[in-house]
C-alpha cells in the first residue's frame, strides 16, 4: 500500500453515492471482491486500474445490472439495493456506456423520451413538445443536435451527448461514464468534458472511468484506484502524480508470478511490413522470431486487435504487406492463414473463440477438420480421439468431452481454445488477451503453457492489456497508441511506466 | 490530442428546417412505392384512358380494399420483428363463419356479424401472440403451424359447402358495391382504418414502444418496456383486421368455402415489404404498406389495361420485392459507410 | 436468419448495458448427453420411435396398411418433399432458409412442359430442367451470401419472381404427353416389394446429403456456422462460400423435384408444388433441426418427413379426412418447437435455483436492503 493514499472520509453531508465492500462472483471467477467508491455532489471522480480490475464489475452493480453479493450500497445516506436497471435509473443513477444503446430506427428525441413522452391535444404524443424539450436539452449542453434526426448513423460521440441528455430528463444526480473517450477525437473529448464540468457545476456527481492519464489529471477532482477486483485508495487529483497510480495500480513483484522460460530465439517467422488501415491503424512494420513472445501494448482502442485481425485475415487492409516464413500472405483468407501455420486465440472467447453450443470435443477440433478427413470423410472415434488427446494434454477439467463448452469455466475454455489452435502445429500463434475473465490459478497455467510454447520454437504475438502479464512474459514489447506504434522496448528497457507513457502518448511517437 | 478529422456538427433545425423539410421527403421510407405507384397508374392511363374511367377507378379501389386492411396488420407485425403467416387462414375462416352466420342465423342483423367476426379475428390473432411471446419461438414457425391448423379447421367445418350470394342478405353484398360521393364505402372504410392505425402508430406510447421493440429487442427489455404486452397485442389487432379483411371478403366476392384466402399471406407480406416496411422491423408505416397494397393489386389491372399477359404479374411482384429489399440494403451500407468515415480517427 | 443491422467501429469488448455478461459458470452442469446415450434419447431417436410407433398403430388399426401397395404410394406421395428437405436442412442448419423451393420445382416443370412441346430432345429437355433449378438457386444464393440481404425477404420475392416465371412460360396450358415409358418408370416398383424405382436415386441423394452433412469438414462447418458466424471465420470456414453453394444445391434439387412431379403426374402445369414449402419446412422442424441454426441431422428430417406422409396416408385409408391431418401438421410443428423452449425454461429455473443455492447469501439485513 502506498503510504500517501487517503482512506475515503466518512459520510460527509455532500455524500451522494457510497459503495463499501461490494463483492460478486460468478462461479469460480470472483469479479469483485472489494468494490468500494465514494462519490461527492459536485465532483469529477476518476475510477482507474488495469483490465480486470473490477471497474467494470462495480458499473454493474451500480447501474442495477448485477446484484452484489455483499456489501453496503447507500445513495444520499439511504440504503438502496437495485433489482433492475430500472430501479437504479429511478435512484438518480445513469451511465453512460463505451457503446451507447440507441434505437436506430427512432429520431433523436424519441430516443431521450423513450416510455415517457410528452403528449400535446387530444392525448396524443405531441413531437413538437418532444422537439423543443430535447432542443432545451442540448441547449443546455451547449451541443447542437438535430432532434429530428433518425439515431441511425450518429457518431459514438454524439450518441453518448443524447446518453446524457437523456440522463438530465432523468433528473441523474450521479452520471458514470464508463471509458466515455476511447472512441472520440479531440474536438469531441473537449466538448465531452465541457458537458462534464458543466453538470458538476450543477451539483451532479460523475463518476470517470479510464485508462488516459491526461485526460484524467485534467478533468478530475479525484482519482480511486482499484486491482484485482479490490480497491486500493483514493486520492485528490492535485496531490498525485502519474507515476504513484501507475505504481499502485500494478503495485506487485512482476517477476514472481510467471515462470518466464529463456528460450532459444532463432529465425523471422512473421514479418509485417508497413500495414495500414485507412482510420484504424498505420504504417504497423514488425517481426516475431521462433521461440520469442512479443507482445503488442496499449490501450483499449489503439488498434492492436485490429492489427491482429488483419495479419490472420479476418479483416482486410489497404497497404502493407505480411509474410509468414518468408512467403506472402494473402489477405482477408484466414483459410490461407491457418494453413500457412497461423493459429488465432481471440479476445472474445464467447462469440469468437469458441462455438458456445457446441461439445468441447467439436470445439477442440473444428481447426483440424480438414487434416482428419481420410477421403474426404471424417470419422467420428478418429475425432474424439484426437480431441481426448488435446484435452488431456492441456488438462481441460470437464465432465465430459460431449457437454458443450458452454458448461466449463472461463479459464477451461480458454484452454479448449489454445487445444484447438495447438493440435493444427502452427509456426506463430497469435493470442489476444489470454488471460482475461480467467482465475488466477488457470492464468498461471496458460502463461506457463504460453512460455513452454515459445520453448518449442513457435513465435508467439500476444496482445494484451495486462501490464504484469506484459512484463512478465514478453521478449519484446510494442506499445500502440491511437492505430501507430509508439515504442519499441526490449525486455529489459520495458517498466511499467515506460509502457504506460507509450500507450497513453505521453512521449513522441517512435519508428 | 491533435486531430484534423473533425466531425461535421449537425446544422442546427432553426437555419435548415425548410431544406430539412424537403431532405426529409426524399428519404421517406414510402416514397420509392408511391412512386411506382403513380408511375405505373400514369403510364397505364396513357395507353389506355379506360384504366381511370369511373367504373375503372372504382374496380382499382374495390380491388384494393381487402389487402390494405390485410398489409395493415402486418405491418405492426412485422414492425415488432416478426411475422404473420395464418392470415390466409383467418380470413377463410371468417369469412366462411360471415357466410354461415348469414345462412343459418337468419334475420341477423349485419353490425352482429361484422362485431363477431372481429371477435373471432381477435381470438385467431391471439392464440398466435400467445404462442409467440411465451413460447419464445420465432414468429415465422408458429404462424406457419396456425396457418395449417387454421385452415385445417376451415376444412373440417367447410367440408365441400360452399356459400354463395344468395345465401347473404342483399343490404351485405350491396356494402361492397355502394359508394358515397364515387368513392366505395369499404374502401372508405379500409382508408379509415389505415388513418386510425397510423395514428395509434406514430403519436401513442405503445405505438412508438412497437417501433422500439422491432429496432432492438434486447435494449427495449432493458428500458422497461413491457415487451410481451405489446407483441401480443400486435398480433391480437392484426387478427382483428384479418378479421375484418374477412367479413369483406363474403360480402364482395360470390363464393366461400374450405379454401377461401389460401396463398394470400405472402401477398399480404410481399404488400408490406414492398411498401417500405423493413422485414428486420423497427421501421415502415401503416400508409406505406398500404401503399404498397394498393400498388400489388392495381398491377393486375395495370396488366390487363396495358393488354400484357396477365401472366406476367406474379413475376413482377417478385421483382418488386426483391427491388425493394436491395434498395433498403443500399441504403443502410451508405448510412454504415458515412459512420465509419466519420467515425474513423485520423491515423 | 440473424443480421447485423449497424456495424461497429468500436473495439469488441466495448461496454454497453445490453452486453451484460452474466457468465454464471457452475461446474457438473451437463447440457449434453454421453455416447450411447446420447444415440438412444437424442432428438433423432425421439422422431424414429415415433415413426415406428405410428407405423405399427396403422398397421394395426387400418386395415390393408401393411401391403405393397401401400408402401409404393405412401413413398410416391413423400418423394418431393424428402428430396427437397435435404438442401433445405443445411439451409435451416446454417440460420438461414429457402421459401422459394416449390416456385423453382414449378419453374422447372413449365419449362420442361414447354420444351418437351416444342420438339426438343427428351434428354435435353430435363438437363436444361436441371439448369434452370440451378442458376435460379445460384440466384438465392447470391443475393443471400454475396450481397448480404435477409434470406426471409429473398425468397420470398423469388418465390413469386419464379413462380411467376413459369406462368410467363407456360400460361394456362398444361403439357401431358410425355413419353409414356417414362412415365411408366417413375410409378414402376421395384419388383414386388412396392418401393418404386425412382427412390434408389432418391436414397443416394439422402445419403449424398447426409455424408455431407455428418461427415465431412463441410458439413462440421455448417453447425459451426449456424451457431456462430464470427466463430466460424475464425476456423477459417468461408461462410458466404458454404451459403452460396447450400442455395445452388437446393435449386437443383428442387428442379429433380419438379422432374419427378411433372413425369409422375405426367402433367406440366405452372402451379405445379405449389405450397410444398411449406410443407417440407414443417417436416424439416419437426424432425428436429432448430430454426435458429446448428442444430439438426439428416436422419431426424427422413424420419419426420416419413412420420408426415405416413399419417397422411393412413388417415386417408382409413377414410379419416385431410382435413384432420393438416391440423395434425400444424400442431406437431407447434408442438415440436414449443416443447424444447418449454424444457429449456424449466432447466433455467432449476440452474436459478442452483446458482442461489451454491452462492453466499446476497442479501443480509442491514448490509444491502432489498
Amino acid at each position: 500500500m502506498s503510504p500517501e493514499q487517503t482512506h475515503p472520509p466518512g459520510n460527509s453531508d455532500a455524500t451522494l453515492l457510497s459503495l463499501r465492500g461490494a463483492a460478486k462472483t460468478f462461479g469460480p471467477v470472483v469479479a469483485l471482491a472489494d468494490g468500494t467508491v465514494e462519490l461527492r455532489a459536485g465532483e469529477i471522480h476518476a475510477l482507474v486500474g488495469e483490465n480486470g480490475a473490477g471497474k467494470s464489475t462495480l458499473v454493474k452493480v451500480l447501474a442495477g445490472l448485477y446484484h452484489p453479493d455483499a456489501g453496503v450500497f447507500e445513495i444520499e445516506g439511504e440504503p438502496v439495493a437495485f433489482r433492475t436497471v430500472a430501479d437504479s435509473k429511478a435512484a438518480g443513477i445513469s451511465v453512460i456506456y463505451q457503446e451507447p444503446t440507441l434505437f436506430p430506427d427512432l429520431t433523436v428525441a424519441e430516443n431521450i423520451f423513450i416510455g415517457r413522452q410528452p403528449k400535446g391535444r387530444a392525448g396524443l404524443i405531441s413531437r413538437a413538445r418532444m422537439r423543443t424539450e430535447a432542443r432545451v436539452l442540448f441547449e443546455r449542453l451547449g451541443v447542437p443536435i438535430d432532434p429530428d434526426r433518425i439515431a441511425e448513423g450518429l457518431s459514438i460521440a454524439d450518441q453518448q451527448i443524447i446518453e446524457i441528455a437523456k440522463a438530465i430528463s432523468l433528473d441523474a444526480k450521479v452520471l458514470v461514464m464508463d471509458e466515455p473517450t476511447a472512441a472520440l477525437s479531440g474536438v469531441e473529448v473537449e466538448r465531452l468534458f465541457a458537458v462534464a464540468r458543466s453538470l458538476r457545476d450543477r451539483g451532479a456527481g460523475i463518476l470517470f472511468i479510464s485508462h488516459r492519464f491526461d485526460e484524467i489529471f485534467e478533468l478530475t477532482d479525484r482519482i480511486t484506484v482499484m486491482r484485482d477486483g479490490r480497491y486500493i485508495a483514493t486520492h485528490d487529483t492535485a496531490a498525485v502524480t502519474t507515476a504513484d497510480i501507475v505504481r499502485e495500480m500494478v503495485g506487485r513483484d512482476i517477476a514472481a508470478l510467471f515462470p518466464k522460460v529463456d528460450a532459444e530465439i532463432g529465425d523471422t517467422v512473421l514479418r509485417v511490413d508497413g500495414l495500414s488501415s485507412a482510420g484504424v491503424f498505420r504504417d504497423i512494420s514488425f517481426e516475431v522470431r521462433s521461440g520469442e513472445i512479443v507482445a503488442l501494448a496499449g490501450l483499449v482502442g489503439a488498434g492492436r486487435t485490429e492489427v491482429a485481425r488483419a495479419v490472420f485475415g479476418i479483416d482486410g487492409y489497404d497497404t502493407g504487406k505480411v509474410e509468414l516464413l518468408g512467403r506472402r500472405l494473402r489477405q482477408r483468407d484466414p483459410q490461407a492463414a491457418i494453413n500457412a501455420g497461423i493459429g488465432f486465440v481471440p479476445e472474445d472467447r464467447r462469440k469468437q473463440g469458441l462455438v458456445m453450443d457446441l461439445s468441447v470435443a467439436r470445439n477442440a477440433t473444428l481447426t483440424l477438420r480438414h487434416a482428419l478427413a481420410r477421403f474426404g470423410l471424417i470419422s467420428g472415434s478418429r475425432e474424439r480421439r484426437a480431441a481426448a488427446e488435446w484435452t488431456k494434454r492441456l488438462q481441460v477439467k470437464t465432465g465430459s468431452q460431449e457437454y458443450a463448452v458452454s458448461t466449463l469455466s472461463g479459464g477451461n475454455q480458454q484452454k479448449v481454445v489454445l487445444a484447438k489452435w495447438l493440435a493444427t502445429a502452427p509456426k506463430l500463434l497469435i493470442v489476444d488477451e489470454p488471460t482475461r475473465g480467467i482465475d488466477v490459478g488457470t492464468k498461471a497455467e496458460v502463461h506457463r503453457l504460453i512460455s513452454d510454447l515459445a520453448g518449442r520454437g513457435i513465435a508467439i504475438l500476444m496482445i494484451s492489456s495486462e501490464l504484469p502479464e506484459v512484463l512478465g512474459m514478453a521478449d519484446r514489447v510494442l506499445v500502440m497508441h491511437e492505430g501507430r506504434i509508439t515504442a519499441r522496448l526490449d525486455r529489459a528497457d520495458a517498466t511499467p511506466e515506460a509502457v504506460m507513457h507509450a500507450a497513453t502518448a505521453s512521449m513522441e511517437p517512435v519508428e | 490530442m491533435t486531430d484534423t478529422a473533425t466531425p461535421t456538427p449537425t446544422p442546427t433545425p432553426a437555419r435548415s428546417s425548410r431544406r430539412r423539410g424537403v431532405a426529409a421527403l426524399l428519404h421517406l421510407r414510402e416514397l420509392p412505392v408511391a412512386v411506382a405507384l403513380i408511375a405505373l397508374v400514369l403510364i397505364t392511363y396513357a395507353a389506355n384512358p379506360l384504366f381511370l374511367s369511373p367504373q375503372g377507378t372504382k374496380d382499382l379501389l374495390l380491388n384494393a380494399t381487402i389487402m390494405i386492411i390485410l398489409a395493415v396488420g402486418q405491418a405492426l407485425v412485422i414492425i415488432t420483428r416478426n411475422v404473420d403467416l395464418s392470415v390466409g387462414s383467418i380470413l377463410g375462416l371468417v369469412a366462411f363463419g360471415t357466410g354461415s352466420l348469414f345462412a343459418n342465423v337468419p334475420g341477423i342483423p349485419i353490425i352482429a356479424v361484422f362485431a363477431i367476426g372481429l371477435v373471432f379475428g381477435a381470438v385467431l390473432g391471439a392464440v398466435n401472440g400467445l404462442l409467440v411471446t411465451v413460447a419464445r419461438v420465432p414468429a415465422l414457425v408458429i404462424t406457419l403451424g396456425t396457418l395449417y391448423i387454421y385452415r385445417g379447421l376451415n376444412n373440417a367445418w367447410a367440408g365441400g359447402t360452399q356459400y354463395f350470394a344468395d345465401d347473404r342478405p342483399e343490404a351485405f353484398g350491396a356494402l361492397s358495391v355502394d359508394t358515397i360521393l364515387g368513392f366505395p364505402l369499404i374502401t372508405l372504410l379500409a382508408v379509415v382504418v389505415v388513418i386510425v392505425v397510423a395514428i395509434v402508430m406514430a403519436g401513442t406510447r405503445a405505438g412508438r414502444d412497437l417501433y422500439a421493440i422491432g429496432s432492438d429487442p434486447d435494449a427495449a427489455n432493458l428500458f422497461g418496456i413491457p415487451v410481451g404486452r405489446r407483441v401480443f397485442i400486435a398480433f391480437a389487432v392484426n387478427g382483428v383486421l384479418a378479421g375484418l379483411a374477412g367479413v369483406l371478403y363474403a360480402s364482395r366476392f360470390n363464393s366461400v368455402g374450405a379454401t377461401t384466402g389460401t396463398g394470400l399471406e405472402l401477398d399480404v407480406v410481399a404488400a408490406a415489404v414492398v411498401g417500405g416496411v423493413a422485414i428486420f422491423g423497427g421501421s415502415g408505416s401503416v400508409a406505406g404498406a398500404a401503399i404498397g397494397a394498393v400498388l400489388l393489386t392495381t398491377i393486375t389491372s395495370a396488366l390487363t389495361a396495358l393488354r400484357v399477359d396477365k401472366f406476367w404479374q406474379q413475376a413482377i411482384v417478385g421483382v418488386l420485392i426483391l427491388a425493394a429489399i436491395i434498395i433498403d440494403r443500399v441504403a443502410s451500407i451508405r448510412t454504415a459507410r458515412r459512420l465509419r468515415i466519420s467515425e474513423a480517427r485520423d491515423v | 436468419m440473424s443480421d447485423t443491422k449497424r456495424t461497429e467501429m468500436v473495439e469488441p469488448t466495448a461496454t454497453s448495458a445490453v452486453s451484460a455478461d452474466t457468465t454464471e459458470t457452475l461446474r457438473d452442469e451437463p447440457r449434453g448427453r454421453t455416447g450411447l446415450g446420447r444415440i438412444l434419447l437424442g432428438r433423432d431417436a425421439i422422431m424414429i420411435y415415433l415413426l415406428i410407433a405410428t407405423i405399427v398403430i396403422a398397421m394395426i388399426s387400418i386395415p390393408r396398411f401393411a401391403s405393397p401397395v401401400t408402401v409404393g404410394f405412401l413413398l410416391l406421395d413423400v418423394i418431393p418433399v424428402l428430396l427437397i428437405a435435404m438442401p433445405m436442412t443445411l439451409i435451416i442448419i446454417t440460420g438461414e432458409i429457402d421459401l422459394s423451393v416449390a416456385s423453382i420445382a414449378g419453374l422447372t416443370s413449365a419449362l420442361i412442359g414447354v420444351l418437351w412441346q416444342a420438339g426438343l430432345d427428351i434428354g435435353v429437355v430435363l438437363v436444361l430442367g436441371v439448369v434452370i433449378g440451378v442458376a435460379a438457386g445460384a440466384m438465392n444464393g447470391f443475393l443471400v451470401a454475396v450481397v448480404g440481404l435477409p434470406s426471409l425477404a429473398v425468397t420470398i420475392g423469388t418465390l413469386a419472381l419464379f413462380r411467376g416465371l413459369a406462368l410467363v412460360v407456360i400460361g394456362d396450358n398444361a403439357v401431358a404427353n410425355f413419353p409414356p415409358e417414362l412415365t411408366a418408370f417413375f410409378t414402376s416398383k421395384l419388383g414386388a416389394t412396392g418401393i418404386p424405382t425412382v427412390m434408389i436415386g432418391v436414397l443416394l441423394i439422402i445419403v449424398v446429403f447426409g455424408v455431407l452433412l455428418h461427415f465431412t469438414p463441410f458439413g462440421r462447418g455448417l453447425y459451426a456456422l449456424g451457431f456462430s458466424k464470427e466463430a466460424a471465420r475464425f476456423v477459417g470456414i468461408h461462410v458466404a462460400r458454404s451459403k452460396f453453394w447450400l442455395y445452388v444445391a437446393s435449386g437443383g434439387v428442387s428442379a429433380l423435384a419438379g422432374i419427378y412431379w411433372t413425369l409422375r403426374y405426367s402433367s406440366a402445369r405452372s402451379d405445379n408444388a405449389s405450397g410444398l414449402e411449406l410443407a417440407v419446412i414443417a417436416a424439416v422442424l419437426l424432425g428436429g433441426v432448430s430454426i435458429f441454426g446448428g442444430k439438426g441431422s439428416i436422419p431426424g428430417v427422413v424420419a419426420g418427413v416419413l412420420l408426415i406422409g405416413t399419417i397422411n396416408y393412413a388417415l386417408r385409408l382409413g377414410r379419416v379426412s385431410d382435413v384432420v391431418l393438416i391440423i395434425v401438421t400444424g400442431t406437431l410443428l407447434i408442438a415440436s418447437v414449443v416443447a424444447p423452449s418449454i424444457v429449456d425454461a424449466v432447466k433455467r429455473r432449476s440452474h436459478d435455483r442452483r446458482v442461489r443455492r451454491e452462492l453466499p447469501e446476497p442479501v443480509g439485513s442491514g448490509s444491502v436492503s432489498a
